[in-house]
């Protein structure tokens, strides 16, 4: 009966994690821009703009190409719901949801391929140039990033013995504060593995349509209303999920077990927290950062690279 | 077993050290090389501070303040005037390109690891694999001083190679007598200004600071 | 089911038959092209299916032998079907079975002769594989080998009139020789001087060998065995005979006969040899990585589709040998529990390798059918003109590029958990080592994604570059049988990777003495080693990501609307543009060509902005050819010139030549 009730409850918690991402994912996106905005010295659409935005694509009339096929109209959705899932089993708020188990953190990064092969295919679909231009680079961004990435992940789990994000955040939130420099130096890689794979700023530019330096506006060129709409929600998602793996991995104080009501509070206000500072914290880079040309990116993931190889080593070294 | 924080710090710092010795492996220009090396400095006085707190050992707080005064004020601003005054703000130019010295880095850093765990297993429990860090920023140090062209980087290279020496004397051993840092911290100033001393003569008979040209030399 | 006393060995033996007849009957039925397109080719199908069933049944059964009354006096032929054997018939039924049903529609445009032939060289391949599975003495082995080799040799050269393919098949021939040498050499080896007798496989397994000829011994086998399935530098011949061959068998070749090279190492190594050196295992692990990336650096810069996949099946030789290395490193500290993983994953990707490779390969073979055309430069468009094949091909392309659900991430899940696992062995620069080999794995996959992205991208989406596209034709129906059962084998071995680790466990418990178990104890979560550790459910995963879907779906269409517009796509403000302007294959590889520049020797005639008739030229060639191929070359040549001096077409000089060297041995005797 009491096992039963359990589980229950966590089902319970990973329906509203799988409301609460996608209700807040763009709020996430609104606050970045925002606080670019006061850093540059305008006042800014407000934190409420991308839901306005969602809203007027939602009802605008789809307009494709003539020669678009089934897989340019369905990547959309695929898209949208690799990350909408994505970030839903990441433990943001309560450790234990049972969806977890079924993909971990080896399998996010496989989720994560998954939606950006969709996507570099449709962006191919209509065959004009950007199309293939955008996939192109963003093929050959993530191919520089994943390795990386996997470093970061590698790292992390080679100190909570486990690839599960749950069973991770046990080990570094709920036993005593250890200082771990590998984590530091992985953290680190994770920020540029981040910037890279969510196209910020140095490696592209979310607010650009010069031809010169996109990469993920010039995949979806073509696409419009609904779909578009799609696409923007699932890249807020992604951004969403990223950060949620970095705070998972690298700051997971304050994150509960599930059926912790009294802790419950408090983990929803540090949640919050953290994810503000690190949306301020996205802005101060990109302000403060130029857009590198296309070839010095791989030299910029070699450094994320570099950096989550050094943590590794230092594990091993130093046992922390 | 739960290691005290103050040498978790240690470590922390250790690990900073190593980043650093990667990062002016990597820079491009001499300035932001000079920087490199003054938080160096400042990492390496802070450790310092640190032991010294943790050991209570008093000479250690002098070595310290020494390494500050020296490492992290005095010498940067040495070499930045030096470079004002020699106005040789170009970029360094390195002789492999930065990738495969970073690969030789990371395989640097692998050996010294390995070479430095029997002399870990050796010395006292809370130092372990700290060695092995200042060997790999002594190894790192090296090869800048071997990929890079120009004279000024290669002495930046030396110094930072005195800095993971350093490092390793005062971590792993608790620092030696002050006599002998004090002597050590003289060499270090005096070849600095006798290497400012020759970048003079370089330039006045090569006309560039490019130690390629020092290949004229040999007789033939 | 023993009642009967019928041995899974006895079924294999009986289909193999069957297949010879059916090979025999092609010959016959030359007149009668349709009979063999309709008939023999799918009744081929059935015996894979059923070849297939009986090495399942095999995996949990004990061990059987058998020796036949054929062979040379006192040397009869051993056969022998155990687990691995088994698992390795299942991998060769498994894919024949797709590539058959395929052929049958592929042949129906070829003159009857020729295909008469082709039926039975297609059998004798088919038949040269399981035997080389089956054998259980060295003299059956290479036999099998050599039937194998010289059948696919034919095969290759089934065009036979043009000259760059009667090239590649001798490149072939050659490569595959130099091989067999070594693997006989090997054999020769393992037999510990026991003299002729001792050529059984179980002589092998008794005799004992000091470290230094047990090395000598894996070092042959490596060598032979990897130039079979195209290890570095002994990969030369794959990216010229793929191309060479008809689609179905480039299919069978790199899904197949690759592997029981795979089957070589893994038999000598874990079976035949008694001990194993951890030195065996990092070897094998450096020189799996190095082909792993050379061979989809080079995937990625090819404009020819079949050699594209040819240099793709390279880059997954190297990664199930990275998998050998580990289950050999972790096999010799001890640690057989993750051996048993590694190898699971080596398994595992073996089987994956054969299914979505034999169905790239076969859709290709669609292609060249639809437009004639191999060059991806010259295509586009194609998923509005074969629907049936680009769906088909999209479960492939998702599928090699490792993407959940489908089975290409299962293996390369299980493989990159054995590498987290690989702390805690005792020699510590083999510690620090592997992880950093995890990420040279994890930059393989990724670039992977990005050949396939290319791949499918610039042949199926776009506009068409050709007019000529426009007239092509979907894949016929037993095309897409065949491409429609590999198709669903990557999804199945995607979705319910309990079981077929399940079944895996048999092979590991016969090399290892381990076997891996599943932790999670239901068939739903795959979770090797420990739940608390790793967990993976690509069919929760699937669900769920279909449910989203289907539920976002409705839900905008409801709360909003479904209105589509078509209109012309943007066109930059420059109306004038061609299906020719579209990114090419040649530009979708340029950024890989420039970041490793230095491993490609690249020629380019890059005209200038005032030619008339202004052509582009580029070719990303091999250095490895350069720096180790034409130099051996040119040394034998010196060699065999200097042995023609002895030539002079006279007999008197040649009696001569008998006549002293009669004198030397006796002189010596």
């Amino acid at each position: 009966m009491m096992e039963n009730y359990d589980l229950l409850l966590a089902i319970l918690f990973q329906l509203a994690q799988l409301l609460l991402v996608v209700l807040l994912a763009p709020l996430l996106t609104g606050w970045v821009n925002q606080c670019q905005a006061w850093l540059q010295n305008r006042s800014g659409a407000g934190v409420l703009q991308p839901y306005r935005v969602l809203r007027k694509l939602f009802h605008k009339d789809a307009v494709i190409a003539h020669n678009a096929s089934w897989l340019f109209r369905v990547t959309p959705y695929i898209v949208f719901g690799c990350m909408w899932l994505a970030a839903a089993i990441i433990p943001i708020i309560a450790v234990d949801l049972p969806f977890s188990q079924a993909a971990d953190v080896i399998a996010l990064v496989g989720v994560f391929a998954l939606a950006r092969v969709f996507i570099s295919l449709a962006a191919m679909d209509i065959g004009t140039a950007f199309g293939s231009l955008g996939a192109r680079r963003e093929m050959l961004v993530s191919f520089l990033a994943e390795p990386a990435l996997l470093m970061v992940l590698f790292t992390a789990s080679m100190i909570s013995h486990s690839t599960q994000l749950p069973s991770i955040v046990d080990t570094l939130a709920h036993h005593q504060f250890v200082l771990y420099p590998s984590l530091a130096f992985a953290a680190l890689a994770f920020v540029i593995v981040l910037l890279a794979e969510n196209a910020r700023i140095p490696v592209d530019n979310p607010a650009t349509h010069l031809e010169l330096t996109m990469i993920h506006e010039a995949m979806i060129l073509e696409y419009s209303a609904r779909h578009l709409a799609l696409i923007e929600w699932a890249s807020s998602l992604k951004l969403f999920a990223y950060i949620s793996i970095g705070i998972a991995l690298f700051v997971p104080h304050g994150i509960i077990e599930v059926g912790n009501w009294a802790g419950l509070p408090l983990a929803i206000v540090l949640l919050l927290l953290k994810l503000m500072l690190a949306g301020a914290g996205l802005a101060v880079f990109e302000i403060v950062s130029a857009k590198l040309r296309i070839f010095r990116a791989p030299e910029f993931l070699g450094t994320a690279f570099l950096l989550a190889v050094l943590g590794l080593l230092i594990h091993f070294l130093l046992g922390a | 077993m739960q290691i005290p924080y103050t040498l978790q710090f240690i470590n922390l710092l250790a690990a900073l050290l190593l980043l650093i010795a990667f990062a002016m492996l990597a820079q491009r220009r001499i300035l932001s090389l000079i920087n490199l090396f003054a938080w160096q400095g400042a990492l390496l006085a802070l450790s310092t501070f640190i032991v010294a707190y943790s050991t209570n050992q008093h000479h250690l707080y002098y070595s310290a303040g020494l390494t500050l005064l020296l490492k992290v004020i005095l010498l940067p601003y040495l070499l930045h005037r030096l470079i004002h005054r020699l106005n040789v703000r170009w970029d360094v130019e390195t002789l492999i390109n930065i990738p495969t010295t970073m690969l030789v880095g990371i395989a640097l850093v692998i050996f010294s690891f390995n070479l430095a765990a029997p002399i870990s297993q050796l010395a006292e429990g809370i130092t372990r694999g700290l060695i092995g860090i200042a060997l790999a920023c002594v190894l790192l140090s090296l090869l800048m001083m071997l990929t890079r062209r120009k004279a000024v980087s290669q002495v930046v290279a030396f110094l930072s190679l005195e800095n993971g020496l350093f490092f390793a004397a005062t971590s792993a051993t608790q620092g030696m007598p002050l006599v002998v840092e004090l002597g050590i911290a003289l060499d270090v100033l005096v070849a600095t200004f006798i290497f400012g001393v020759f970048f003079f003569q370089i330039r006045e008979t090569f006309d560039s600071l490019d130690i390629t040209h020092m290949e004229k030399l040999k007789d033939d | 089911m023993n009642a009967v006393g019928i041995l899974p060995l006895d079924v294999a033996g009986w289909l193999v038959q069957f297949w010879i007849a059916l090979g025999v009957a092609g010959l016959f039925l030359q007149r009668a092209p349709q009979l063999i397109n309709n008939i023999v080719f799918p009744l081929s199908a059935l015996t894979s299916l059923l070849l297939a069933a009986t090495g399942l049944w095999a995996l949990a059964m004990p061990t059987g032998v058998m020796v036949l009354p054929l062979g040379l006096p006192d040397l009869p032929f051993h056969l022998r079907l155990d687990s691995l054997s088994g698992f390795f018939l299942i991998l060769l039924g498994a894919a024949s079975l797709g590539v058959s049903l395929f052929s049958a529609g592929y042949f129906k445009t070829m003159a009857g002769s020729t295909l008469g032939l082709l039926c039975l060289e297609y059998h004798l391949f088919l038949i040269g594989m399981t035997l080389v599975l089956l054998a259980d003495d060295a003299y059956m082995f290479m036999v099998a080998w050599e039937t194998m080799a010289l059948a696919s040799y034919f095969l290759v050269t089934t065009d036979h009139a043009i000259p760059d393919i009667r090239k590649a098949g001798y490149l072939y021939l050659l490569i595959a020789h130099v091989g067999a040498i070594a693997i006989l050499l090997s054999f020769g080896v393992m037999q510990g001087g026991n003299g002729i007798a001792a050529y059984t496989f179980d002589a092998m397994r008794a005799a004992q060998l000091d470290p230094f000829w047990s090395s000598a011994a894996f070092l042959l086998a490596l060598f032979g065995f990897g130039a079979k399935a195209g290890v570095l530098p002994m990969h030369v011949w794959l990216p010229e005979a793929h191309p060479a061959a008809p689609s179905p068998v480039s299919a069978l070749m790199s899904g197949v006969m690759l592997k029981t090279a795979i089957y070589g190492i893994l038999r000598v190594t874990f079976d035949l040899l008694d001990t194993q050196l951890w030195w065996w295992g990092v070897l094998a692990l450096g020189l799996g990585l190095l082909t792993a990336v050379f061979g989809v650096m080079f995937a990625a810069v090819q404009g020819d589709m079949k050699r594209l996949l040819a240099y793709s099946s390279i880059e997954n030789i190297g990664l199930l040998l990275v998998g050998i290395g580990l289950t050999l490193i972790f096999h010799v500290y001890g640690k057989d529990a993750l051996a048993a993983l590694a190898l699971t994953a080596t398994l595992y990707h073996s089987l994956n390798h054969a299914m979505f490779k034999s169905l790239l390969f076969v859709g290709t073979g669609a292609i060249l059918h639809a437009t004639g055309e191999r060059n991806m430069g010259r295509l586009g468009g194609l998923i509005r003109r074969m629907p049936w094949a680009s769906g088909l091909m999209l479960v492939g392309v998702l599928a090699i590029s490792g993407l959940p659900p489908l089975n290409g991430f299962v293996s390369e899940w299980l493989l990159l958990q054995a590498f987290l696992l690989s702390p805690g062995l005792p020699n510590s620069y083999i510690n620090m080592l592997v992880p950093v080999a995890a990420a040279v794995i994890a930059l393989a996959a990724a670039l992977a994604a990005y050949v396939m992205v290319k791949f499918y991208g610039v042949i199926f989406l776009g506009q068409p570059r050709e007019h000529a596209l426009e007239h092509a034709h979907d894949a016929g129906i037993w095309e897409r049988i065949g491409m429609g059962w590999l198709a669903l084998a990557c999804v199945l071995l995607g979705l319910a990777p309990v079981y077929v680790v399940g079944q895996l466990d048999h092979v590991s418990q016969m090399l290892l003495g381990a076997q891996l178990g599943n932790a999670a104890g239901n068939w739903i979560f795959l979770a090797p080693v420990d739940t608390e550790r790793a967990s993976y459910s690509p069919l929760y995963f699937m669900l769920a990501v279909l449910g989203v879907m289907l539920l976002t779906s409705v839900l905008v269409r409801r709360l909003y609307h479904g209105r589509v517009r078509r209109s012309d796509p943007w066109d930059c403000g420059f109306p004038a543009q061609t299906a020719r302007m579209q990114d090419t294959a040649e530009g979708f590889g340029q950024p890989i060509r420039r970041i490793f520049e230095p491993f490609f020797k690249i020629e380019r005639d890059v005209p200038s902005p005032f030619d008339t008739h202004p052509r582009y030229h580029g070719q990303s060639d091999d250095r490895l050819w350069y720096i180790l191929y034409l130099p051996i070359k040119h040394l034998t040549e010196k060699f065999s010139s200097m042995a023609g001096l002895l030539q002079h077409g006279r007999i008197h000089l040649y009696l001569t030549y008998t006549f002293v060297t009669l004198i030397v041995l006796l002189v010596f005797v």
